[in-house]
């Protein structure tokens, strides 16, 4: 096992023959095909924020080929996509439609921040209109450095979202249940100088 | 070829309307001509299109400066015929003064409509109001926003 949190090389080897092994402490078979079966078909939403959108395209392109991992669908719309890479500066004008975005999304739902922009600001941090970092505002699961991250990075970050989803188990997730865990965000609102968050969380702020 | 069309335009206007010739042959125009200019630059020399408006902040001369370049797209076809060359003539450069206290300028939106937007983002950068613009506010930040950040003394504040 060279990683001893997530799926191994052997194990992968045979999960894509179709072979799947309960030998884990953690998770049981059901949960193991489910979590095979989330993993190998992310797909990731189509919208970008500025220049990592163009690192995030060519991955999807056949050089780096982001097919090869079950992600080759950008889905146009946040209903049916999986995944929400925020690619590029936040500006604090666009914030609103991003959380607005991640509502829209249906559970289970992930978010990469790609580049130094939507993890802290980057080199606008300092600036009127940038956010600083999309986790302000949303519940991030992978961080990818880089101005902008190379391909090669993106698709790193992809395996550590993966490993993240292999991990997860039924019982805990925060999306399944029959009780109410809604995960909406409170969307933020325009202020004089920047964005101002509603005081309470306010569910089903549509 | 600009700098001709330039000295017609100084004979048209009354005299004192040019402030300043820079080095680059921009002239700097009194608030008050600029309209009679650009009518005259464009239906008389044929000057269509409004390239770019753009605001520049002196700070330490204590007042904004508002920068047009014009453009004579149909020029060959149209007006000097044999004499000119093909295609566009431009770029023409025009500056308006306006003091820092209470910037104001009259808006050439009736005279070229590329002046809209442009007109507005100079207005939303640094505050200069133009007047008679139909529909001046903000066009980059939310309308909630106070402030003018490409002004020299603005800073933003934290959050």
């Amino acid at each position: 096992m060279s990683d001893p949190e997530g799926i191994s090389p052997e194990q992968l080897t045979l999960e894509q023959s179709g072979v799947f092994l309960t030998n884990s402490e953690k998770l049981n078979l059901i949960e193991g095909i489910y979590n095979w079966g989330r993993r190998s078909s992310l797909w990731p939403m189509m919208f970008g924020l500025a220049c990592c959108a163009f690192e995030m395209m060519a991955t999807g392109a056949p050089r780096f080929d982001f097919a090869r991992f079950g992600s080759e669908f950008f889905r146009a719309s946040p209903r049916q996509a999986d995944v929400m890479i925020v690619c590029g500066t936040v500006t604090k004008k666009m914030a609103p439609a991003v959380v607005r975005l991640y509502n829209q999304m249906a559970e289970p739902r992930y978010v990469v921040a790609m580049g130094a922009c939507a993890c802290s600001g980057g080199p606008f941090r300092d600036g009127y209109n940038v956010v600083r970092g999309i986790d302000l505002y949303l519940p991030v699961d992978v961080y990818i450095p880089g101005c902008p991250p190379r391909p090669e990075s993106l698709l790193e970050g992809w395996f550590a979202l993966q490993r993240l989803i292999d991990r997860q188990r039924l019982k805990e997730v925060p999306w399944y249940g029959k009780e109410d865990k809604s995960r909406e965000r409170p969307i933020p609102r325009y202020g004089p100088h920047g964005l101002i968050l509603p005081e309470e969380p306010q569910e089903a702020s549509q | 070829m600009t700098e001709e069309v330039l000295r017609r335009m100084e004979k048209v206007l009354p005299a004192g309307a040019i402030q300043e010739v820079q080095e680059n042959g921009a002239r700097v125009l009194s608030p008050e001509f600029l309209l009679e200019a650009g009518r005259y630059l464009r239906d008389e020399e044929g000057f269509d299109y409004l390239s770019n408006l753009s605001g520049v902040d002196w700070i330490e001369r204590g007042y904004f400066e508002v920068v047009y370049h014009l453009y004579a797209m149909r020029r060959g076809e149209r007006l000097v015929r044999g004499e000119a060359p093909d295609g566009p003539l431009g770029p023409l450069v025009l500056k308006v003064r306006a003091p820092r206290e209470d910037p104001r300028v009259p808006s050439v939106s009736a005279i070229w409509p590329s002046a809209l937007w442009q007109e507005r983002e100079t207005y939303d950068m640094l505050g200069i109001r133009f007047e008679g613009h139909p529909d001046l506010r903000r066009i980059y930040l939310w309308d909630e926003f106070e402030g003018h950040p490409l002004r020299k003394d603005y800073r933003p504040e934290e959050g």
